[in-house]
């Protein structure tokens, strides 16, 4: 504290203590984090050190991880190759329809995996769509391809959100005297837009990889043997749950790797704009001839992650036309928003001042708190719901199975599906307009509301976008903490699904992705101009 | 600048909107348990069995006997784990569940009552625990699913055991995560031990078997020329045929006792925790009635457990498949850690 350069001073300035209320998210996010960590120790501890031995250190875990980590990798260069370019058109460029484009990027995450699967196997093979309409009789995808092909059409609009996000909210000037400098388009590519994307890249590349590290559905459908395949099989097989804790706490183990990661990659970046606080919004770039592919390549994307999964419901609804079940659908539609809507609107309010924190008043804390946000989406979600069927039971009887119960378990789960475009939103807003507001009298509170706020409009409505739509199709939390008799959309999916009722549950997996996409077009028209 | 935050916080308002709006009627479908007249006898159900199948059984439950009943649908795994995890605190009265090893699993764990005898006197020993602590309500038994048009009468095995033999080499299929083939492979160990067991997964496995995901599956990789036999059980496919008549699979049993007709069950047991046990029995009563065994076979194409319930025309005479089915005692399926064990030893899972 001794050095008193003007540098040192800017930086203690910039370290200054926070508001205390701001701090209250960050702890209560730490002490509900420790909750399903201390769950999984309790019952982890009731191992027996020779059975454990033999599940754990077994080699053809290594085989599991080995396979894990190639399709996680897979997963996560596919999606990237498909949401960069989408998300450069949309925002970068004169392609038409730009909002129906934008649209169709993000409503693939409203399809339910199995459904996605299922879209594909059934195109394929002796008695699939191919084969009985035009005769054609090609090979079902299988294995690592199929398991690649599935999670890669319904995980890109993660890295797409939150590129877009971030792009959207780019500094024009910074390009701008890139180019005074000389630089050619491609210089400005890699050495302006690309470092300035990385915040939201990363965060992208981490949700959809955990994602794949603890996807079990779609992956076993594809026959492909991954490490979730040991937890589940332990949960299922033997109704056990000691050592499937150890195979939860090793997912997690090995979830945390890019967690960590990410943050110390991001430590210290700077990419707040420099100018004046308003953006100014960039020319988009004339197509012209490029129109063409450019729309070749839009139209594979969405003919592959809508058209399909689209295709195959369509084809079970005319089997059995849902005319009779709609009263019944509109009824767990409305379940499946009452906790849907409530969990993405309060996993944002609480994920906006950790960003917040962590932007602005970067500390071990803040840091802590963000990362720890990671902890409960990483969990498997059984482990999670065990978790909190443990606790409430011995702590807050009132609440067990109620509905306040299972928007916070979906906001411990989902709450790092909305850390990343509010960071990268918070990265981009620049630090003096808030500065300009306190100079002003406004207190802290007052100058965020009127200077941040509006700026981080985009992200947050992205993120309450993401959290509602994967909410919408959660399945395992639901099971356990849903109110007894909330027959939600997804549960009522599962309920005919399991019986190998696929015609009877499409109507329900139709209502998921129907209202789901509505959703997220209000969001897309309400989250500002173009 | 203003306009725009004022227009988010229009919209944040509409949401709230929504959500208030939302919040009552989510509330509403809660059941709260001595919330309403206090004459009310109530029941609260957790059902591994499926939601269209359950609800239409259900409604005429609660029509004949005047008692609410609250569902809880889930897997029949996640609400074995749920029971245990709930212990003496659950608000559950009664587990219906999709298979014998869960139910086994919950009575090894003290968490089921004792049912009175009544209700299993009358069952033959295929559908009921020697624990007396639960009851099959359906039949389901395992079969040989296989393509007709490339399957040759000459081909069918005697046993599964044939299976291992070259001229099943790649096509057949199997599915190691799933419980059915899980506790199928729990009765092999126990009439067969576990060194033929093990003998018999190696030897498969060195055949080139087909790993799927569950019974389902298997059927739909049959149909598209995957595999040409597969081990599932018997509903499936009838589920499949009912909706599109010229499905390409057809299923037989294996000779007569063979191990690869097992009848697993789904069944019930009631909790030692519930306090609404007389209700929670007379749910089991009404599954067991003729009326909601009817209703099974006609459905779901399962098994009636009672022999003066027909089978559904699609299904074996109740005489067929008792002589079929190997005598297995079903409390022996709980040993699932067991199996378990040698399907890890044995590099499946």
């Amino acid at each position: 504290m001794t050095d008193a350069t003007p540098a040192a001073r800017s930086r203690r300035a910039g370290r200054s203590n926070p508001p205390w209320y701001l701090l209250i998210a960050p702890a209560a996010v730490a002490v509900v984090m420790l909750v399903p960590l201390v769950y999984l120790v309790v019952r982890a501890t009731e191992a027996d050190a020779a059975t454990l031995a033999a599940l754990v250190l077994r080699r053809r875990n290594l085989e599991l991880l080995g396979n894990t980590l190639l399709l996680t990798g897979g997963v996560v260069a596919a999606t990237t190759l498909i949401a960069l370019p989408l998300a450069w058109l949309v925002v970068r460029t004169d392609i038409p329809a730009v909002r129906l484009v934008t649209f169709l990027g993000v409503l693939p995450l409203s399809v339910p995996g199995y459904v996605m699967a299922y879209a594909l196997l059934s195109l394929g093979g002796n008695y699939g769509f191919l084969a009985r309409v035009l005769g054609i009789v090609v090979a079902r995808p299988a294995g690592y391809w199929g398991a690649l092909a599935a999670l890669t059409l319904y995980c890109f609009p993660y890295v797409f959100l939150n590129v877009r996000a971030s792009l959207a909210g780019m500094d024009a000037s910074l390009e701008e005297s890139a180019r005074s400098m000389g630089y050619g388009h491609r210089e400005v590519l890699r050495r302006v837009i690309l470092p300035h994307l990385t915040p939201a890249l990363f965060s992208g590349w981490l949700i959809v990889a955990i994602y794949v590290l603890g996807d079990f559905g779609a992956i076993a459908l594809m026959r492909y043997e991954v490490f979730s395949y040991a937890i589940y099989t332990q949960y299922s097989g033997a109704f056990d749950r000691t050592y499937a804790a150890w195979l939860s706490l090793m997912l997690l183990a090995l979830a945390m790797v890019p967690v960590l990661l990410e943050g110390r990659l991001l430590r210290g970046a700077r990419y707040a704009r420099t100018g004046t606080g308003v953006a100014r919004s960039l020319r988009r770039i004339r197509l012209g001839a490029w129109k063409i592919p450019a729309l070749f390549f839009v139209a594979v994307v969405v003919t592959g992650s809508i058209g399909l999964p689209f295709g195959i419901l369509a084809y079970w609804l005319s089997v059995r036309p849902p005319w009779t079940e709609l009263a019944r659908v509109g009824q767990a539609f409305l379940y499946s928003a009452g906790a849907a809507a409530p969990a993405a609107i309060s996993t944002v309010l609480v994920a906006l001042p950790i960003a917040y924190l962590r932007v602005r008043h970067p500390s071990p804390l803040s840091h802590t708190a963000e990362r720890l946000a990671y902890v409960g989406y990483a969990l498997p979600p059984l482990s999670l719901a065990l978790a909190m069927v443990f606790f409430s039971l011995r702590l807050a009887r009132p609440l067990y199975q109620s509905l306040p119960l299972l928007v916070v378990a979906y906001m411990i789960s989902f709450l790092a599906l909305a850390m990343g475009p509010i960071r990268a939103s918070l990265l981009q807003a620049p630090r003096r307009l808030e500065e300009a507001a306190r100079s002003l009298g406004f207190s802290p509170f007052a100058a965020f509301v009127r200077t941040v706020v509006p700026l981080l409009r985009r992200g947050m409505f992205a993120s309450t976008g993401l959290v509602f739509v994967v909410a919408m199709k959660e399945l395992p939390i639901a099971f356990l903490l849903a109110p007894t008799g909330y027959v939600t959309l997804s549960l009522a999916v599962f309920s005919r699904t399991s019986e190998a009722m696929h015609v009877e549950a499409a109507p329900y997996a139709a209502a998921i992705v129907l209202f789901s996409s509505l959703f997220v077009g209000l969001l897309l028209r309400h989250e500002g101009k173009e | 600048m203003t306009l725009s935050s004022r227009s988010t916080y229009g919209w944040t308002a509409a949401l709230l909107l929504l959500l208030l709006t939302a919040l009552p009627v989510a509330a509403a479908g809660r059941a709260e348990p001595g919330a309403a007249e206090p004459a009310q006898r109530e029941l609260t159900i957790y059902s591994g069995r499926g939601e269209s199948l359950v609800a239409p059984l259900v409604e005429s439950f609660e029509s004949k006997t005047g008692i609410r009943v609250s569902i809880r649908y889930a897997g029949t795994a996640e609400l074995a784990v749920l029971l245990a995890e709930e212990g003496t605190r659950t608000p559950a009265d009664l587990f219906w569940a999709q298979d014998a090893g869960a139910l086994g699993a919950l009575s090894g764990e003290g968490l089921l009552a004792d049912l009175p005898a009544h209700l299993y006197e009358a069952l033959p020993d295929i559908y009921r625990s020697t624990t007396g602590r639960w009851l099959a309500t359906s039949g389901r038994a395992r079969v040989l699913a296989y393509s007709p048009q490339r399957v040759d009468e000459t081909e069918f095995p005697e046993s599964v055991f044939d299976l291992a033999a070259p001229e099943y080499r790649g096509r057949v299929g199997w599915a190691p995560t799933n419980g059915s083939f899980q506790a199928f492979v729990t009765a092999m160990r126990v009439v067969h031990g576990e060194a033929a067991t093990a003998d018999w997964l190696r030897a498969m496995q060195a055949n080139d078997v087909q790993a799927y995901r569950n019974n389902t599956t298997q059927v739909e990789a049959i149909a598209a020329g995957e595999i040409d036999f597969a081990l599932v059980n018997n509903y499936y496919l009838l589920r499949f045929t009912a909706a599109d008549p010229g499905y390409p699979v057809d299923q037989r049993f294996f000779a007569d006792n063979d191990i690869g007709n097992l009848v697993n069950i789904a069944g019930l047991g009631v909790l030692r925790a519930s306090r609404r046990t007389d209700e929670a029995i007379a749910f089991a009563e009404f599954l067991l009635s003729h009326e909601a065994q009817a209703y099974f076979t006609g459905t779901v194409y399962e098994y009636p457990v009672r022999a003066d319930v027909d089978p559904d025309e699609q299904l074996e005479s109740f005489e067929t498949l008792l002589d079929a089915s190997p005598r297995v005692d079903l409390d022996a399926l709980e040993d699932l850690e067991g199996t378990l064990s040698l399907l890890r030893e044995t590099g499946l899972l």
